[in-house]
């Protein structure tokens, strides 16, 4: 039954999304959303330098120095100050149509009354109706789970223990995606992660978890918690391994690693899942993998975890929310509507190197998610951009300044004077 | 229901700074969009910090001298009224600007003066000219540590040779024209911005 609901309900919700987008243009509101700020051009430096040196008339062994170079490193300055590729991705994404959720509401003015009211609807609905029942289940599911794991933990027996401690887990992460409304997809199920496997995924939010736990038992990776989180952790780790951190020992990379080798070569151990982003993206790109996930060994199973945002934003900007807020968020938007594809595995090839491995993997999602494939670190989210990059721009810039510079030593100079 | 970032921006500051810089309405409430995203303190201006944490500008080898332009002398906070005056200057140049109003005073994106904000970028201390001393900043700032003093000091001499015209070992605004009167500056010093 509740099947059916859900796609009446899906259906309905598009077709009233459509109906405001179309008012929207109708009544020609000129703060419609587009995807950029500025058209960016030009090509690599070595194409804009040479455009922009093409005046020069003198001979090019007389110095590659002209005062228009700068010019180059000005526009991209000011275009990265307009609209940069890196900080917009730890902001909630903006969309083109608006789907009646104020949070999502950027730039629209007041419209017009028929909007308001059927925004006004919406908020009855979503607050009144869906958040108390999705509280519910949610605290159905998370009390079942630490109850359920805890008793499964009493039995000493091998299979029929597993056996009901996935059961246990399905059942539990089942009743939570139905308590924030998750209508999942899964694409190519043949793919599904292998028990001994690391199965890792691009990262928006805690939610993922949820969502990928749904059609499959994993074991988890992270920081032990105290608190509810510590229970719940506590509890499950009674039932099947997985693996929690303290905070200290996360530090000691090699320790981490070899924590998890020894798990992966446990061939019975169920997959690991990792997030090697380190952090939450918007889901409108694929940041900078650690490459740490990708030196354990064994055999790697991308996952791709993209989320529609016409019926809720899912990213978690944890500078902006806390994770209470954040959950209280997601159970009051119209509902979690995700794809999960499933990717072939990989491995790492002979003379591959954990960081371009970890590049082939990322491309691979970005590619089947639909998600802008991009080499900056997630962690500028809060830490500084690395020295070495803009030694790197220096260094390629030097290059077209000194190029001819071996014609030039033979070249007398006649003035030399140094004041 | 109304958006939360116009109602910090009143409607006669958008026009005058319309008038002002040329943006059009649209494309100012966007830019106050992205200036309130990029302030992170949220008491409506910008510091240094707050530029330098675009990781694109923070890697570029001028960078500090670009967000230096942003903030007038000696202060250390630019508004949104100082940030579009500088963003002005990348307007492109459109040609029914020219038909517009002979008598009022040249528009911030005219050719000459993206060429003065490119002059002022390496004249550091406002005397009207670029010293050796100070082209070679800015030398310095683009190449890193790629190439040696003394290579530099030759190519900055050069470069001041083919500009200086009146003989000062310096150059002037206008010699700075001069050198420059065949680069396509519209193009270069611009930004194109979608409405």
């Amino acid at each position: 039954f509740e099947r059916h609901f859900s796609i009446i309900f899906n259906v309905l919700h598009l077709k009233i999304s459509d109906y405001a987008t179309h008012s929207v243009i109708y009544l020609c509101c000129s703060s419609l959303l587009f995807p950029g700020l500025i058209q960016r051009e030009g090509g690599s430096m070595e194409q804009e330098m040479g455009e922009l040196r093409r005046y020069r008339t003198q001979s090019i062994s007389r110095g590659e120095f002209a005062l228009s170079d700068s010019f180059y490193f000005y526009r991209k300055g000011l275009e990265s100050i307009v609209d940069d590729q890196v900080t917009q991705r730890f902001s909630s994404e903006e969309l083109v149509s608006w789907n009646l959720l104020t949070r999502t509401n950027h730039n629209f003015h007041y419209i017009s009354l028929r909007l308001t009211i059927i925004w006004g609807l919406g908020v009855i609905i979503r607050y009144c109706v869906l958040f108390p029942l999705r509280i519910t289940l949610a605290i159905i599911g998370i009390s079942w789970l630490v109850i359920g794991t805890t008793l499964v933990g009493f039995l000493p027996n091998r299979r029929v223990k597993n056996w009901l401690s996935e059961l246990v887990h399905l059942m539990c992460y089942r009743i939570c995606a139905r308590g924030l409304s998750a209508t999942i997809q899964y694409h190519n199920k043949n793919n599904k992660p292998q028990k001994g496997g690391i199965c890792v995924a691009n990262h928006t939010s805690p939610i993922d978890i949820v969502i990928l736990a749904n059609d499959g038992c994993y074991a988890m990776v992270g920081q032990s918690h105290s608190g509810l989180m510590g229970v719940i952790q506590r509890s499950m780790v009674r039932s099947c391994p997985h693996v929690w951190f303290e905070r200290s020992e996360m530090r000691d990379r090699h320790a981490v690693t070899s924590r998890l080798r020894a798990h992966v070569a446990a061939k019975r151990n169920l997959p690991i899942l990792i997030f090697p982003e380190g952090t939450c993206i918007n889901n409108t790109s694929v940041m900078m993998f650690k490459k740490g996930s990708f030196e354990i060994g064994g055999t790697i199973y991308p996952v791709a975890i993209k989320y529609d945002p016409r019926f809720g934003d899912a990213f978690w900007n944890s500078a902006k929310y806390n994770m209470v807020s954040y959950l209280l968020r997601m159970m009051t938007s119209w509902a979690i509507v995700v794809n999960v594809w499933y990717l072939p595995p990989m491995t790492r090839q002979e003379g591959e190197d954990a960081t371009k491995f970890a590049n082939r993997v990322k491309s691979a999602i970005a590619h089947q998610g639909g998600l802008l494939d991009m080499a900056w670190d997630g962690s500028l989210k809060r830490d500084k951009v690395k020295e070495e990059f803009k030694e790197h721009q220096q260094k390629m810039y030097s290059s077209m300044v000194v190029g001819t510079k071996a014609r030039n030593s033979q070249e007398p100079h006649t003035e030399s004077t140094k004041s | 229901m109304g958006s939360r970032a116009s109602t910090l921006l009143r409607e006669e500051e958008i026009e005058e700074i319309k008038k002002e810089t040329g943006f059009s309405h649209s494309q100012i409430t966007r830019l106050y969009s992205r200036f309130t995203s990029l302030d992170k303190g949220e008491n409506g201006t910008l510091s240094r910090e707050d530029f330098q944490r675009i990781p694109e500008l923070a890697i570029n080898p001028l960078g500090d001298r670009i967000i230096n332009a942003f903030f007038p002398e000696g202060e250390d906070q630019v508004n949104f009224r100082g940030f579009m005056r500088t963003l002005a200057h990348f307007r492109p140049i459109e040609d029914n600007e020219k038909n517009k109003d002979p008598t009022a005073s040249e528009p911030l994106n005219s050719r000459s003066n993206k060429l003065l904000f490119a002059f002022r970028l390496y004249d550091l201390d406002r005397d009207d000219k670029i010293s050796r001393d100070e082209l070679l900043q800015v030398l310095r700032m683009m190449v890193g540590v790629n190439i040696s003093d003394e290579q530099l000091g030759s190519i900055a001499d050069r470069t001041i040779q083919e500009a200086d015209q009146n003989g000062d070992n310096s150059i002037s605004f206008n010699e700075f024209i001069k050198v420059l009167e065949k680069v396509d500056v519209e193009q270069k010093m611009s930004i194109r911005f979608l409405h």
